[in-house]
């Protein structure tokens, strides 16, 4: 009996000890780890893998760590304004350049861009396979009432579909209930496609990673409105004191360097390549 | 030769106690003093654990009061330690038994840690239950639970100690391990005050009987007087084996 | 893989893929899913002692003490229970982002969040349940604890060591939501990779890739891992049970 009590005592003793480490020990690595930078970024961008490529490599050149908080596209403005970041690496020009306007960022740079594909069903009931034409093969959706699943979640790629849309004159929430939004990121969405053999639009990153596709194919890929540019941007230190410029900047310069570039071009998905590097000029 | 300041006598003035319409103490005056183990009869019902805690202080009462002689010198929280009431099913804390007296004398708050865990043994040894001292309180027998309760309340040392039909759910063997510990605790200088609706327990252990009935005082008196020649009717029937009230 | 409607063997072959796909994590002792486990562990259990830090006395004194609005605080915890985890990830999203009133200490993204975020959904379970279960108790033994001297006060610390197997099974409640949320740990910490990806918001993430086997097979791995500490603490709280009574 005494045994059992002293071991009881013994183990809870340990397990507050455990606890107190748990809770100090992060508390405490925040202090004494080595310098880092918090990116704000799409959830796209992190699925497709290119972070796990990019990042390690520009880690070992200059021993800064990059964190990076993979959320929607407007999130991650939104991030990048209240000062939680210290850069900015999302794919939504209009977006962006409003951000640097309105003073939440500095010096917005090109960097990259992928491209989007329209993809569907198989027996691609609105008959677009192989047009090279993306806002005919919407129209054709449309007036066939095929179901579509949108993100409608306010991202780069929600912002690029619904540009599309305009472009070919329709208004889908208007149209009916073939016109689906899930609110969710390219993954759930594509999941939601996939089971309800809808047509959805996707950036051709998440598309390669993506392995529940059912009776889904890219049907109409190419037309240059699909493609999709990516920027990145410093957080404005002089509105958030806090951002480590010196880092963020190295990491921003990295990105689009030579160097970084070619890492960029040199990512592949079962051989093919995802994003086209075009960092060219520091653009506004 | 100084008498050890006590609280005794305790001194009923009038008390009643009403709840939801109904007068369940109706009443009642005496005075009890510290020379006797007096126990309370009455038929059930008749509102003998009623009394009790009124005069423990658990129930506060709608009217009259409930005084302690010694109230003025010690003060309303020195009375209250200086009692103690032991209930007709023992009520005890999840640890061993030692530790349930040891936890009472702490809550009482006068003694050191040794000294604590020393009146805690003799308390067990006194009731005969130093054997199961490290044992959980929750594992003895009803009759060693309740006989622990007792040790606790003893250990106290207190003035008084009120005991509700302590062996109302115990057997034979265990009710006379009980009286006998109420008998050295007596004797040890604690007025005993008890409620009982066994005959056979209260010719043993009273010198001094209260008899309610209804809420009522009826009788008070010492015991052969009770037993031999009550005054009232309800206290005939009662001790005739009737049914009262 | 071309069929119209995926068939009822499609489907069961991705519970095998899952299964497989756990037992592979398992056996190869995968660095990267030890490190979310991990970091599972060490968040879910740091948050459910600072939770039960806060609950356990909280409860117990609601369930004790008497206010004006007693009624309506309880209803209040009650309900926070229900507390939606992305809720409370956003409330401390908003404290603790570098816009917020806790900005300077820079915590946001770092596993210290979420331990914030967990600790308050975790408390109000913990608060809830101790409430009831010393609610309880206080009805048994406050007759007695009153009669020795504790008051509501000093009976806290006594019915909570009194109560305490039921309330390991309220801390375990506590755990088990924890461990199992997503919603805040995701919105505070971010999901960043090596740094606050836990088991949860690993098996979000590998969902919204539409890895949906590899998202099982961590989910498989998740629920091993709290079994064992169920039946660990169920084991021991067995054996401690039966040696208290």
């Amino acid at each position: 009996m005494r045994l059992f009590e002293i071991t009881r005592r013994a183990m809870m003793a340990a397990a507050v000890g455990a606890a107190l480490w748990g809770f100090a020990a992060p508390v405490a690595a925040q202090t004494t780890e080595k310098p880092f930078i918090t990116v704000a970024s799409t959830t796209s961008t992190e699925q497709s893998g290119l972070f796990k490529h990019l990042l390690p490599q520009f880690t070992e050149k200059t021993g800064i760590e990059v964190r990076v908080v993979a959320v929607g596209t407007g999130q991650a403005l939104k991030i990048g304004e209240r000062g939680d970041a210290d850069v900015v690496f999302v794919h939504a020009k209009s977006a962006e350049e409003d951000f640097v306007a309105k003073g939440f960022g500095v010096d917005r740079s090109d960097v990259m861009y992928n491209d989007f594909v329209l993809v569907g069903p198989k027996g691609d009931p609105a008959g677009i396979t192989g047009s090279g034409d993306a806002v005919k093969a919407l129209q054709a959706i449309a007036e066939k009432k095929a179901p579509f699943v949108s993100r409608g979640d306010d991202s780069g790629t929600h912002k690029a579909e619904l540009d599309l849309w305009k472009l070919a004159a329709l208004d889908p929430k208007a149209e009916g209930n073939w016109y689906r939004e899930t609110g969710s990121g390219m993954g759930p969405a594509l999941n939601t496609a996939a089971g309800m053999d809808a047509y959805i639009l996707a950036d051709r990153g998440t598309w390669l990673s993506f392995k529940n596709r059912g009776d889904l194919a890219i049907l109409v890929e190419g037309d240059d409105r699909l493609f999709n540019q990516y920027g990145i941007i410093l957080v404005n230190p002089t509105r958030h004191a806090h951002v480590k410029e010196k880092e963020a900047r190295a990491f921003i310069d990295w990105v689009v360097s030579p160097e970084g570039q070619a890492a960029i071009a040199d990512y592949k998905i079962e051989g093919e390549q995802l994003f086209f590097p075009n960092a060219s000029k520091k653009g506004a | 030769m100084h008498a050890r300041a006590t609280i005794l006598p305790l001194t009923l003035d009038r008390l009643t106690y009403a709840r939801g319409g109904e007068t369940l103490i109706d009443g009642i005056s005496a005075t009890i003093g510290a020379s006797s183990r007096t126990v309370v009869l009455g038929p059930n019902g008749a509102g003998k654990s009623l009394l009790l805690r009124l005069c423990h202080g658990l129930i506060a009462p709608t009217d009259g009061a409930v005084r302690w002689a010694g109230a003025d010198a010690f003060g309303r929280q020195d009375v209250a330690r200086r009692q103690a009431l032991v209930f007709q099913r023992p009520v005890l804390l999840r640890r061993s038994a030692l530790a349930n007296i040891t936890y009472a004398l702490s809550l009482q708050g006068r003694l050191g840690r040794g000294e604590r865990h020393a009146r805690a043994r003799d308390a067990l040894a006194s009731v005969g239950l130093a054997h199961v001292a490290e044992r959980p309180a929750r594992v003895l027998s009803g009759g060693e639970q309740q006989r622990l309760a007792i040790a606790r309340a003893a250990a106290l040392k207190p003035d008084v100690l009120f005991l509700d039909e302590p062996t109302a759910s115990l057997d034979p063997g265990a009710c006379r391990a009980i009286e006998d510990a109420i008998r050295a605790i007596d004797a040890a200088g604690t007025k005993i005050i008890m409620t009982t609706h066994d005959l056979g327990q209260a010719r043993r252990l009273a010198d001094e009987v209260l008899f309610l009935c209804r809420g009522r005082l009826l009788e008070h008196t010492p015991a052969e007087e009770f037993f031999e020649r009550p005054r009232t009717p309800q206290a005939a029937a009662f001790l005739r084996g009737d049914i009262v009230g | 893989m071309g069929t119209a409607v995926p068939g009822r063997e499609a489907r069961l072959q991705g519970f095998d893929e899952a299964l497989a796909a756990a037992w592979r994590l398992i056996v190869t002792g995968d660095t990267a899913l030890v490190e979310i486990a991990a970091l599972s562990l060490k968040v879910s259990l740091t948050a459910v002692f600072c939770a039960a830090l806060i609950g356990l006395p909280l409860g117990a004194a609601l369930a004790l003490a008497r206010f004006p609005g007693r009624g309506a605080v309880i209803v209040v915890i009650n309900a926070l229970m229900g507390l939606p985890p992305v809720v409370a990830g956003l409330l401390v999203y908003l404290l603790l982002s570098r816009a917020g009133p806790l900005g300077p200490y820079g915590l946001l993204f770092t596993p210290t969040a979420m331990v914030i975020a967990q600790t308050l959904l975790v408390t109000p379970i913990i608060a809830a349940l101790t409430r009831q279960v010393v609610a309880d108790l206080w009805t048994e033994y406050s007759e007695q604890l009153t009669s020795l001297g504790a008051g509501r006060l000093r009976a806290v610390p006594t019915l909570l060591w009194d109560a305490r197997f039921s309330l390991v099974t309220a801390v375990l409640a506590g755990l088990g939501r924890a461990m199992a949320e997503v919603g805040a740990i995701l919105v505070v910490g971010g999901n960043i990779d090596g740094v606050t990806r836990t088991m949860t918001t690993a098996i979000a993430l590998e969902t919204s890739k539409g890895d949906l086997p590899l998202a099982l097979g961590l989910g498989i791995v998740l629920l091993v891992i709290v079994l064992v500490i169920n039946a660990a603490a169920h084991l021991f709280g067995a054996t401690a049970r039966r040696a208290a009574g």
